[in-house]
């Protein structure tokens, strides 16, 4: 390993901009001429959209124009359409309503788009946008699920039952057979709390025409741009690719909500080439809360059969998933193929069935945020195998022992369709265990409890699925889009390079990893290499960044691109070396003629490739500049361990998180600086889900939890410093045999949290804490206790 | 924000001439309150007067049996004053965990008071402490100044010029944090001044700060942890949202005026 | 419109604004600064922080004219060339940074707490922070890099 190179803890190459307030976000930009709008929005969750008049607004100061949903259906624009299409059980596809960037007939959610002012200053398009007068016929709203499946009022009229699809997976007479033969069946009802994503940049967006050539340029806070290209432009706006550029610059962290084609990018994009106007719109904090996709918002009733010696037999699951007012890019694979082909986790469970009805309400649209239908199957999984381990007195550790696929078990097919490549789960267990001191927690429970704090200690395991995806796998389940990645290496002239990736970083730090990726494989100085990614005119294609993909999918792209100009730059060492070809050979940056002396450096090589002086030109082309694509052949399988403890004060129900131990497998890492960074930021969203973060809408649809002095945000005092190290089993399905780490901590943490609370209020009788375990439900539980008033 | 104008005050009496003369004024104190909410386009005022240039409002004079804290005096500085930290080191203790640090760095207890925000601190501290509100038309008496949350007996172009504090026997201010927003879900100032008892609860009460008769009544026969901890407050009349319900706060009164008692000694 | 005039990293700036217009506004639309950011509109993210007068502040919650002639730090003020100030370079080598919003909120608002307090335990970093939000570090690297900066401006 060189000071740069795979496994080094390189500083970020990123960071100096960003430290010195050079970054280069959405908002910071500026167009000549440029105009600004606001967007009014829907106070009401479901309303008939009588009347809009904007005529006093468009006699306002400084207004350019104000257009509305009628103008846009009048220009034939689509509606924003759903990457991922779900087959219902009877094989009938799911119900995909029209989903108009600015309403038309209806509003379905508060926050819902109902006009654009365009104006010379942002305060003046919102001044007049309190001029526009809506006549809204205000309907009864429809929040909770089961109310929306009864049917009384529709979210939709062309959707009976507010059902988007009603869908399965597993064997169900195996299933039931299991059941049959059980000797203990512990069964739960779990509620995943709904969470907004909270990226600290809000979303923001520019759009700018060129008249002269037709162009659309649109700057976007887009995790992924190319992908913004193709939905807008072919279905939404029908602009073709090369008529439309997508820039996503900085982006101030997605978290997956920066996934999504947003309706005010498709607003912006029509109404700049209406005014003939550069538009700049940036999202408030209160709009990001009411239209920035939400996530998680499941309802599950889920039971395990144990055979006698507490091996786990069948696992059966019906999930209520909650989808919004609307279809989001990828809102319908979220519950199903993210969610349920994740129900074996670690475990050797043989017979799996899960159905899952997704759900129309009047609430912003639910997508994938940060681990995306993983953490909600996890915690699923892992507060169930819990309450195993209580109802039939197996310790939980030995408990999920016995239950775990074993290494020399991989490949693993599980039942639920996945085929695990590579792991080692009970390596990690065993290593969290003795991380968290594990043995020695009932010494502190005892001290704890001397100064009248009740100390609890819980466990997670989890295995995700990332690296998504194979295009072929995901194609057949139902995504209509290739899920494969795309790289350009371009060595200049003198032998530096920069990489054009199909990924976008958002906080990841591509630019260094990505770099060291580049600089190890040429064996070139790290600062000779230069990443880029973001803008549709110099990336090629790109399928962007979630799912934990950057690496596992975009980092073999460039491999496969670099090992492309390693080959050709080997004919031209050959010719020029006057040596056969099989005979070169690269390393540490040097091209060499087999059992000589005679060499060429990198740059050497790449000379010749543009000064092809004394090149081989007959057989190849001069330039050293490769493309590559690369799709994977498996999806690729972080799993670990997560290990909380909490101190619960008893008079208050406040929780505090004493300890936090993480040991992830994540294959190879390449920086583990960042890593463990990555780790640390996913434990917090988790956490956050567990004890602080909770989305509430009032039966009216309206919002409570609307802003920070509703919506708990973690903050530092909120979370103890971390142990997270890495376990890594190598062999995973792609050539960098990388997993994945960007979610880790988000799909492991919160049931580790949960059971913690649960072990430390066992001697209440607590069985069951919600999330988010706020300290007045931690207190009500605790006030609630049976035995706690027995003794009283 | 909607437009307004801005105006900059030379004189305490020069600012309330100007508020009172203006179609809808209102005083700029530290504004951590006020520009949020004019952010939100939740208040249109016509002008802002803005008071930091006015050096007389500024200041804390240690009065022996009292300290008198000048309206436009920052929370940070409150917090850090020797005189504060060693005649009311409850006070000073209240002032530094108000908001964060930069709301501290620019907050005011004229604007907090003023302001009577029914989860902010102040409103317990004077309560509690039994302070006087001076204003640059009379004194009012702590008992007096509150009414209701948002709401006080300020009139019309009144400006609090100082808060005076006697120096308190024993004190303690205990906040129990809303998650959220890290306002008081609960704050109680428990104090002994000069043989009265009084406790003072913040962020419980829809109506705002009040006094909290049962604990008062319990302490005068027994100041200790427990006798607090023993009274069962009732949730008629508190707050009740998100983050906590009207039992969850009659309780969090209890537990939050023992601990304050046992911190106060 | 009023004319605003104050001492922004020790140049005199000037700019006609409506009385409406935040500090954050005059740096970032009037002056081209834009690494200070804002993240939200109830002033509780701290993106938005500066010096003002050599103390931390929210600039999304303080008008323009409230600061007529103040001397104001931004994070585009701190490093000295192309040498980091030792806070900077603390973030950069404990990895206090992920997607770089927060971050010159964050060190603005870490150097007022060293400022006041020379050797802060982790204790005191993280309460300080209450009014700083970060997504993506879970705070961890940012204690550490608060934590290391504290030491190097110690010397």
């Amino acid at each position: 390993m060189t000071a740069t190179g795979i496994g080094a803890p390189v500083r970020r190459v990123e960071d100096r901009r960003f430290l010195t307030g050079n970054g280069n976000y959405t908002d910071d930009i500026n167009r000549p001429g440029q105009a600004h709008a606001w967007i009014l929005r829907s106070p009401h969750a479901h309303a008939k959209l009588a009347k809009v008049d904007t005529s006093k607004a468009r006699a306002a100061d400084g207004v350019l124009a104000v257009l509305t949903g009628a103008d846009m259906a009048a220009d034939g624009v689509g509606g924003l359409p759903c990457g991922w299409q779900i087959h219902n059980k009877d094989g009938s596809p799911m119900l995909e309503p029209g989903h108009p960037p600015l309403a038309v007939d209806k509003v379905r959610h508060v926050g819902d788009q109902v006009a654009i002012v365009i104006a010379e200053t942002r305060g003046q398009a919102r001044d007049a946008a309190e001029l526009i007068a809506v006549d809204y016929d205000v309907l009864p709203a429809v929040i909770d699920m089961d109310a929306a499946l009864a049917g009384g009022t529709l979210v939709h009229d062309d959707v009976p039952n507010n059902r988007c699809f009603d869908w399965e997976i597993g064997d169900k007479e195996a299933t039931d057979a299991a059941f049959a033969n059980a000797a203990t069946i512990v069964s739960i009802d779990l509620v995943n709390n709904r969470l907004i994503p909270n990226a600290m940049e809000p979303r923001a967006a520019i759009s700018d025409y060129d008249r002269t050539s037709g162009r659309h340029t649109l700057y976007t806070t887009s995790q992924n741009p190319h992908v913004i290209r193709l939905l807008m432009g072919a279905f939404v706006l029908q602009i073709p690719e090369h008529k439309l550029r997508v820039v996503a610059p900085d982006v101030g962290g997605g978290f997956g909500s920066k996934i999504f084609h947003y309706a005010e990018e498709a607003i912006l994009t029509w109404a700049a080439a209406k005014v003939n106007r550069p538009i700049k719109w940036t999202a408030e904090r209160s709009e990001s809360f009411m239209t920035d996709a939400h996530g998680r918002d499941h309802e599950s009733h889920a039971e395990l059969a144990l055979d006698a010696d507490g091996k786990f037999i069948g696992l059966r699951v019906a999930t209520k998933a909650n989808i919004g007012a609307y279809l989001s890019t990828f809102g319908s694979s979220v519950p199903t193929y993210l969610y349920a082909t994740l129900l074996a986790g670690v475990y050797q469970t043989p017979a799996i069935y899960a159905e899952v009805q997704t759900v129309f309400t009047n609430t912003v649209p639910v997508d994938a945020y940060r681990g995306a239908g993983r953490p909600e199957c996890t915690y699923l999984l892992e507060r169930l195998v819990a309450k195993a381990a209580r109802e039939t007195g197996i310790d939980p550790v030995e408990l999920r022992k016995r239950n775990m696929i074993q290494p020399d078990q991989f490949p693993y097919q599980t039942p639920v369709a996945l085929q695990y490549d590579c792991g080692d789960y009970p390596a990690s267990f065993d290593a969290a265990l003795e991380a968290a001191d594990y043995a020695g927690f009932e010494k502190r429970r005892a001290a704890a409890e001397k100064v009248g704090k009740l100390r609890g200690i819980g466990i997670s395991t989890y295995i995700e699925a990332c690296g998504i995806a194979p295009s072929a796998v995901a194609g057949a389940l139902g995504a209509r889009a290739g899920l494969y990645e795309s790289a350009q290496v371009r060595v200049h002239p003198t032998g530096s390079v920069t990489v054009y990736t199909g990924t976008h970083s958002h906080g990841q730090g591509h630019e260094t990893t990505f770099a060291q990726l580049v600089s190890d494989t040429f064996g070139i100085p790290i600062e000779n290499v230069e990443i880029s990614h973001g803008d549709t005119d110099q990336v090629q294609f790109g399928m962007g960044t979630y799912g934990s993909r950057s690496l596992a999918v975009g980092g073999p792209a460039i491999l496969k691109a670099c090992n492309k100009v390693i080959d050709k730059a080997k004919k031209i060492a050959a010719h020029i070396l006057e040596a056969d070809v099989s005979d070169i050979e690269f390393a540490d940056g040097k091209f060499t003629v087999a059992g000589t002396d005679k060499e060429m450096a990198f740059g050497e090589v790449s000379l010749a490739a543009y000064v092809p002086h004394n090149y081989p030109i007959e057989e190849i082309e001069p330039g050293l500049d490769e493309n590559a694509f690369y799709d994977p052949l498996n999806f690729s399988f972080p799993g670990g361990c997560h290990i909380c403890e909490v101190e619960v004060d008893p008079e208050t129900g406040d929780v505090e998180i004493v300890g936090m131990t993480a040991v992830d497998d994540v294959g190879r890492v390449i920086n583990p600086m960042i890593v463990e960074g990555q780790v640390h930021g996913g434990l917090t969203q988790g956490i956050g889900q567990a004890l602080l973060e909770g989305c509430v809408y009032d039966s009216d649809g309206q919002l409570l939890s609307g802003s920070y002095m509703d919506y708990t945000m973690p903050r530092a005092d909120d979370v103890p410093s971390y142990a997270a190290s890495t376990k890594s089993v190598m062999g995973a399905s792609n050539p960098l045999e990388v997993k994945g780490v960007g979610e880790v901590g988000a799909i492991g943490s919160p049931p580790a949290v949960i059971n913690a609370i649960l072990d430390a209020l066992a001697p209440l009788g607590v069985e069951d804490i919600s999330m988010p375990a706020t300290p007045q439900k931690v207190w009500q539980a605790i006030n609630g206790s049976t035995i706690r008033q027995a003794a009283e | 924000m909607y437009q307004f104008n801005y105006q900059k005050a030379g004189s305490a009496d020069a600012a309330a001439k100007a508020v009172t003369s203006s179609e809808d004024g209102r005083f700029l104190a530290g504004g951590m309150t006020l520009i949020p909410t004019l952010k939100q386009r939740l208040a249109q005022p016509s002008d802002l007067v803005d008071l930091a240039g006015i050096g007389d409002l500024v200041g804390i004079e240690d009065g022996g049996d009292s300290v008198t804290i000048k309206a436009m005096t920052r929370h940070v500085d409150v917090a850090n004053s020797p005189v504060v930290q060693s005649k009311i080191p409850a006070l000073a203790s209240l002032a530094s965990h108000i908001g964060d640090p930069q709301v501290r760095n620019r907050g005011t207890i004229g604007g907090s008071l003023a302001n009577n925000d029914p989860a902010a601190d102040y409103p317990a501290a004077v309560l509690g402490l039994n302070a006087t509100v001076i204003t640059n038309k009379r004194e009012i008496a702590a008992d007096d100044y509150f009414d209701g949350m948002f709401t006080t007996t300020l009139e019309e172009g009144e400006l609090i010029t100082a808060v005076r504090f006697p120096v308190p026997g024993k004190a303690a201010y205990t906040k129990f944090p809303n998650p959220a927003s890290r306002y008081a879900l609960v704050g109680v100032m428990v104090a002994q001044t000069g043989g009265e008892i009084r406790v003072a609860v913040t962020g419980a009460g829809q109506d705002g700060v009040f006094r909290a008769a049962e604990i008062e009544s319990a302490l005068s026969g027994n100041w200790s942890a427990d006798a607090a901890k023993g009274v069962k407050m009732s949730a008629d009349g508190l707050n009740a949202d998100i983050h906590a319900s009207a039992d969850y706060r009659a309780h969090l009164i209890s537990v939050m005026a023992s601990r304050a008692v046992a911190a106060a000694g | 419109m009023p004319t605003v005039s104050m001492t922004v990293n020790g140049k005199s700036v000037s700019a006609d604004v409506e009385p409406r217009t935040l500090l954050v506004q005059y740096l970032r639309e009037h002056l081209g600064l834009t690494g200070t950011h804002v993240g939200c509109d109830t002033s509780q993210c701290g993106a938005c922080v500066v010096h003002v007068n050599g103390e931390s502040v929210k600039s999304c919650t303080t008008l323009a004219m409230q600061n007529e002639g103040a001397d104001v730090t931004s994070i585009e003020g701190l490093a000295d060339g192309d040498t980091l100030h030792p806070m900077q370079e603390a973030f950069r080598e404990n990895h206090g940074l992920q997607c770089g919003f927060c971050t010159p909120g964050m060190v603005m608002s870490a150097l007022d707490l060293v400022k006041k307090n020379s050797d802060p335990s982790e204790k005191d970093v993280r309460e300080w922070l209450e009014g700083n939000l970060c997504r993506c570090t879970g705070y961890h690297n940012i204690v550490k890099s608060i934590l290391a900066g504290a030491q190097a401006l110690k010397g």
